[in-house]
């Protein structure tokens, strides 16, 4: 077994992860004759103000649908892209601005995971020394204690026997074998936060529960902090104890799993979850019906960016942006109806 | 529509691989069939092989399809070519693969409506396609867009319009939706589900989403390897499921109407088609196997009306 740090049983519950404002905007590339007819410049705005915080030891999902900026925001809070504004901090401390040196060290403690597992492996390496790799740039093990704890990490995300996979190219192992692979590769520095980015989206239905049993069996043993991000509502109920959702770069419902799927506020998450399958035949569920397609996030609405497709936009939508606010305790929704 | 022992091989360098094995199963007027499995289980494969295009080095082995009386497998060249798009259409599952770039939404009507139709004049044709468009919740102005201008939705939603162009007694739908967000989806379906009963087409929805065939099927085919493991109306499958396998994904999958759901992941891994085990295809994953199914291949029986399965466990004489 994995020496397993301990920390007090009494969970404290502390913020492990807070985003402040977080904004992420990308440039739109322009042609050469619009660059010499215009000087405006556009951005797609991926992320735009978004503004929450993991507690430790729990799983926080960002749920929505593609393009709400959920991927973005993801790779914001482990730095992997700069952010164009706001604040991040880790463990109280504020990391939107480390230099290369101190990012190293802050990757020992968050790590992510892709949606697929084969991209995220180098098809030219082995499946032993991809998993093995972060435990030499963080120079903490080589050679035969190197390869001990590959094997330990194998084995323990249920790639076995692990020997037989060591010497494995990824091409040579399956999809689900290969997101295992990818996990033992974020938890063999035994990090404390772990975001997970669509870890099962492209996995067959018949192995998925797997991969999510098992991340949660590896919360338990190694006291993870999840931030998980989806677009199927169904597996976010399953697995995690808070919930996001996101519409075009903000979140417009907070709250817990519970109270976003019984007592949903937002219409947008209304209409979301009315659009979920349930695997119950002739049973047509109670639709909300939305107009339209999603805006584009470079030409967001003023006011609510939700109001052009929402079924109760009043004449203060178009002009007022909500903010997110409490509706009842740990329940935030960020709606003009809602305020009063 | 019935199709009867339905074999389709792919013979590639490695070995024979049997995608589809003797598959028989028929489909009424107005009805949606559900095809669900996973990746490999040959869904996609016995889709194409209904309008016989099932792709190089994949071949039609034995089997029978009869459209209206008509045996598809026998038809000429010309004659299939009728039949396909007037008979029987097949909706992809990648919109902008399916799509040519290059030709205005309203050139794909026209010339759909063109070969099949040559008396129609392109004006025609061209009211017909704002008439299927708006049909499908489009405006009809887009007929002079081009593919790249809509949205991943709308222009699945195209394609259904050129699905239903010249009315088809069966539309062929794979994976429909996989590409596209929850709320197209939800929208999508509606869509098909009212066009079936607006038209009295007969829809087979095949799809890895067992959610989406319990919801809007009448039957389902439950699919594992290239067999056919399970077949019974949806309230069956979803009540009384008797494949472990269909046991299993049903245990498997989220459903966001139950609080607290405990789900139970299938063990192992689907097997590879080129080597196959022995015996019962599922043996190996199944909670229930016995000596039996590791030597004996299980035969589809009759395991209730309507309902058939292919396992050992339901056969006569063995309680259930």
């Amino acid at each position: 077994m994995l020496p397993i740090r301990r920390r007090e049983k009494n969970v404290s519950q502390n913020e492990i992860l807070k985003v402040d404002h977080l904004k992420k905007y990308f440039p739109v590339e322009k042609s050469f004759i619009e660059k010499m007819l215009t000087r405006t410049r556009h951005f797609v705005r991926a992320v735009d103000g978004v503004s929450f915080s993991v507690l430790k030891g729990e799983i926080f999902t960002l749920a929505g649908e593609s393009g709400c900026g959920k991927t973005t925001t993801g790779k914001l809070v482990v730095r992997l892209i700069p952010p164009t504004g706001g604040k991040i901090f880790f463990d109280n401390v504020e990391i939107t601005t480390l230099d290369h040196e101190a990012l190293r060290m802050l990757k020992r403690k968050m790590q992510i995971i892709f949606q697929d597992p084969y991209a995220s492996f180098n098809p030219r390496m082995k499946i032993g020394e991809a998993v093995g790799h972060p435990l030499e740039i963080h120079d903490i093990a080589k050679g035969l204690e190197k390869r001990k704890r590959v094997l330990e990490i194998l084995e323990r995300v249920g790639i076995t026997p692990a020997e037989k996979f060591l010497d494995l190219y990824p091409h040579q192992m399956s999809g689900g074998q290969r997101q295992r692979a990818a996990m033992a590769r974020a938890l063999i520095l035994q990090p404390e936060f772990v975001v997970a980015d669509e870890p099962v989206s492209m996995i067959d239905v018949s192995l998925r529960t797997a991969i999510i049993d098992l991340m949660l069996n590896l919360r338990k043993d190694f006291e993870l902090t999840y931030l998980f991000i989806t677009h199927d509502l169904a597996i976010a109920k399953y697995i995690s104890d808070r919930i996001a959702i996101m519409y075009l770069g903000k979140i417009v419902e907070l709250g817990d799993k519970e109270t976003i799927f019984s007592n949903p506020v937002h219409p947008y998450t209304q209409a979301l979850l009315s659009a979920i399958p349930v695997p119950v035949p002739e049973r047509i569920r109670k639709k909300t019906e939305l107009i339209g397609d999603v805006p584009s996030a470079v030409n967001i609405p003023s006011g609510c960016r939700f109001r052009t497709r929402c079924r109760c936009a009043r004449k203060t939508c178009k002009e007022k942006e909500p903010e997110l606010i409490p509706v009842s305790p740990n329940h935030y929704v960020a709606c003009n109806l809602a305020e009063n | 529509m019935t199709v009867d022992a339905l074999t389709v091989e792919y013979w590639t360098r490695k070995g024979k691989i049997r995608a589809v094995d003797n598959m028989s199963f028929s489909l009424e007027k107005a009805e949606t069939l559900g095809v669900v499995g996973e990746s490999g289980s040959g869904k996609s494969t016995l889709g194409l092989s209904l309008i016989d295009l099932v792709p190089f080095p994949g071949r039609i082995i034995k089997g029978n399809i009869l459209l209206k009386g008509k045996e598809v497998l026998k038809l000429r060249k010309d004659d299939l070519r009728n039949l396909r798009g007037k008979e029987i259409c097949y909706v992809f599952q990648d919109p902008m693969t399916s799509l040519n770039p290059v030709k205005k939404i309203g050139a794909h009507f026209v010339e759909l409506i063109r070969t099949h139709e040559p008396q129609v004049t392109k004006q025609e044709a061209l009211k017909r396609a704002k008439k299927l468009l708006r049909d499908v919740g489009i405006r009809p102005e887009r007929v002079n867009d081009y593919p790249h201008q809509l949205s991943g939705g709308m222009r699945q939603r195209v394609m259904i319009a050129l699905a239903i162009a010249l009315k088809p007694s069966v539309v062929v739908a794979d994976e429909p939706t996989t590409a596209l967000d929850v709320i197209v989806q939800a929208k999508i379906l509606d869509l098909l589900n009212a066009l079936r009963d607006a038209y009295g087409m007969a829809l087979i929805l095949i799809t890895h989403d067992l959610s989406i065939v319990l919801q809007r099927s009448d039957r389902i085919i439950v699919m594992y390897a290239g067999h056919m493991v399970e077949y019974a109306p949806s309230i069956e499958i979803y009540s009384n499921p008797k494949h472990p396998y269909t046991q299993g994904l049903l245990n498997s999958i989220p459903n966001i109407e139950l609080a607290d759901q405990k789900l139970e992941a299938i063990s192992g891994s689907p097997p590879d088609l080129l080597n196959l085990p022995k015996g019962c295809r599922f043996w190996p994953r199944c909670y229930c196997a016995f000596e039996r199914c590791r030597r004996e291949a299980p035969l589809l029986i009759k395991s209730g009306t309507e309902h058939f399965t292919r396992c050992f466990l339901y056969e006569e004489g063995r309680k259930t």
